[in-house]
């Protein structure tokens, strides 16, 4: 996601597993680096290849699917739980998403994600079930993610949802941390914005 | 296990413990969005720390407070040769980078070689740095541990890492309030790593997701600061954004004469303020769960997140116990674990025992694991490391004599470090083995590539390396444990 970010189409890649952990998102031996970049070719490195051979891909694990392309990432409930590490977060913008879905996120992920202009999208789990089935059975099937609305809707053919299932939901975002997507702001933008009334704190506060 | 319903009173309601601290540590809060919360001490390592620096040096800004920031080198670390260089490029380069680091910007770092050197979880309390009404974070998910003091204490990604550098605060949206009460007697050979990983399968890893926990009730107030902290360790496995327990007599005790505890008129200030650390009669939280201290029985887990456990004496689920929306998830868990649902673990063989991790590596976990082993020695085919916390926790295990009966028994005594709680450093537990551990995370290749982990106490893991499988160790204590 850029900066003025506000709109995105784009198929989407499902990962019907549920509390998936950050150390499967990046295990910790691809966490020495001292940079931010590269992560992407480390994502769910141990579920992508067998005996951490990159010329060995596990042919059933869904990002080895080329069926299944695009930036937006669909995740099952309690997705990034466990470990801290933003390297989460960077290792999946790295890989080309824009967008995560899940009915249910584990709290510093989500915190890591929104720092990275990375979006978490919280649905309800019947829609979640939806989006899966719809990919499950046409894997072109487009999602729209809409922060300035904060909708997100199944744009695929029609013909992939049954009759009378809703097409879309609203999800919900903080007010200030939508304005510093949208923006391109981030926290430290605005804390350090604030250094004069932390200092004014730090008087009246002997701790 | 009981629930009861937040009650919503009219009128002036009395703060839980943690607003108490929320409260004083406000800046501002933004209209419609998260506060400007004030950070009392901040830890850091090498692992989750280079990336905020480069960004602060990118901006061209130096640490704000660095006299409020307090490193060490923990995750990356080799447990055995210490004193020679780390032989792993990419680790020596991130812990070269920490000290660096350091140095530029006036930061206290207990790196290798020093003698506060540790996991970062454990060296901060047991030198009397963490200290009740504090705020505290740091780049790890584990900072849940210092909550056992009072505190607010919570972990951090690297952007957020990069913020409390700058400004010593963070953007923090206040979390629900849940309080969890153990209530009762422990069984004999209960502990409290037993408590968490029970409360952990009852409520699921993600039961807590959004809250902050406190656990009070009269087991908690039973146990001692050590035991205290392997429960707030282990709320993060909850989902919780932090754990905490109301400081009382045995806090005070414990933090008394510390390295970094106040002293003289201080001591006196803080201790009044400290006293007025609980939550009030009618404070009223947006959870609440109480659990009694009788069901409890040592705990072992069988799947692949820590809410996946069972007492000694239950089985793994048959796969008719299990909601249909969650076989897909239990199946895979239990392929990768090699386990059968419906079976028994104990009795299950291990190839490896590690006793470490800030979750149990303090010298009271060293102690009870030495005074049951005692005169026994460890199952022919297992392998045992035993990884102290921290360099104070070494020397006093030596001091004590623990090190002398760990040899006896067969079992490695390795420097200090977060060692095969994580595949990182050069401690990993080989593909398809099985390790009784007791650290916190039973994620798929946590320990190491394909490597498998079953979660227990140290008490639970000393009995395994005796015997070489998973078993009740109320079945081996004789009248002299
Ligand atoms: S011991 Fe394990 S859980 Fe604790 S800080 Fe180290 S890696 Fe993290």
């Amino acid at each position: 996601m850029s900066k003025g970010f506000q709109k995105i189409i784009s198929t989407a890649v499902p990962l019907n597993i549920e509390n998936v952990d950050t150390d499967q998102i990046i295990p910790a031996r691809f966490l020495k680096a001292t940079s931010r970049d590269g992560f992407g070719k480390n994502l769910f490195r141990d579920w992508r290849y067998e005996n951490d051979d990159e010329t060995k891909p596990k042919k059933d694990f869904i990002l080895n699917n080329p069926a299944y392309k695009g930036r937006i990432l669909i995740a099952a409930k309690n997705f990034g739980c466990g470990s801290s590490r933003e390297h989460a977060a960077w290792a999946i913008k790295d890989a080309g998403f824009d967008v995560v879905v899940s009915s249910f996120f584990a709290d510093i992920f989500k915190n890591n994600s929104l720092n990275n202009f990375l979006l978490p999208v919280t649905v309800s789990e019947s829609f979640l079930q939806k989006i899966f089935t719809a990919l499950e059975k046409d894997p072109q099937t487009k999602i729209e993610v809409n922060l300035r609305e904060q909708t997100i809707r199944l744009s695929g053919s029609p013909e992939t949802l049954s009759p009378g299932e809703g097409l879309g939901e609203a999800f919900g975002i903080s007010a200030y941390k939508k304005t510093c997507l949208l923006n391109g702001y981030d926290d430290i933008d605005y804390l350090l914005s604030s250094k004069e009334d932390i200092i004014k704190y730090e008087a009246e506060n002997t701790l | 296990m009981f629930l009861h319903h937040a009650v919503l009173k009219k009128g002036k309601m009395g703060k839980t413990l943690f607003e108490k601290i929320w409260d004083k540590h406000i800046v501002k809060t933004i209209d419609g969005g998260p506060s400007v919360l004030y950070i009392d001490k901040h830890f850091i390592h090498e692992v989750t720390s280079p990336q905020a620096f480069t960004g602060l040096n990118k901006r061209g800004i130096k640490v704000f407070r660095p006299g409020r920031v307090i490193a060490t080198a923990d995750h990356n670390v080799p447990t055995l040769n210490q004193h020679l260089p780390i032989k792993e490029e990419l680790s020596r380069l991130q812990v070269e980078a920490l000290k660096k680091n350091c140095a530029e910007q006036g930061i206290e770092l207990y790196g290798l070689g020093h003698p506060f050197q540790g996991i970062v979880h454990v060296i901060g309390p047991e030198l009397g740095i963490t200290q009740p009404g504090m705020t505290i974070v740091c780049g790890d998910s584990h900072t849940s541990t210092h909550g056992a003091f009072g505190n607010i204490a919570f972990g951090i990604g690297t952007s957020e890492v990069e913020m409390v550098l700058a400004t010593q605060c963070i953007l923090q949206t206040k979390p629900k309030l849940m309080r969890i009460n153990i209530e009762g007697q422990l069984d004999k050979a209960v502990v409290s790593k037993d408590i968490v990983l029970y409360i952990l399968s009852q409520i699921t890893s993600s039961g807590a997701t959004g809250y902050a926990v406190e656990f009070a009730g009269s087991a908690i107030r039973s146990l001692s600061m050590e035991a205290r902290m392997t429960i707030c360790n282990m709320s993060i496995e909850m989902g919780a954004r932090c754990g905490m327990i109301a400081p009382d007599e045995t806090t005070f005790n414990y933090l008394k004469g510390r390295k970094f505890a106040p002293s003289g008129e201080k001591w006196e200030r803080k201790l009044t303020y400290w006293k007025t650390l609980y939550s009030d009669k009618d404070a009223v939280f947006d959870k609440e769960i109480t659990i009694n201290a009788e069901d409890i029985e040592p705990m072992i887990t069988y799947g692949t997140n820590p809410g996946m456990g069972v007492g000694i004496t239950g089985h793994i689920p048959a796969l008719n116990e299990i909601e249909e929306n969650e076989k897909l998830s239990f199946e895979k868990s239990l392929a990768y674990m090699g386990l059968q649902p419906g079976t028994n673990i104990k009795g299950k063989k291990v190839d490896y025992v590690f006793i470490g991790s800030c979750t149990n590596s303090r010298i009271e976990d060293l102690r009870m694991v030495a005074s049951f082993v005692r005169g026994k020695h460890k199952a022919a085919d297992v392998e045992v490391w035993i990884v102290p916390g921290s360099k104070q926790v070494e020397k006093q295990a030596i001091e004590e004599g623990i090190d002398k009966i760990f040899a006896e028994a067969g079992f490695t005594l390795r420097q200090p470090g977060c060692s095969a709680c994580l595949g990182m450093n050069e401690d990993k537990i080989p593909a398809g083995k099985y390790c009784i551990s007791t650290s916190n995370r039973n994620f798929e290749g946590r320990q190491g590539p394909n490597a498998r982990t079953f979660l227990a106490s140290p008490l639970s893991a000393a009995a395994a390396a005796i015997t070489g499988m998973v078993t009740d160790v109320r079945e081996m204590l004789t009248s002299n444990n």
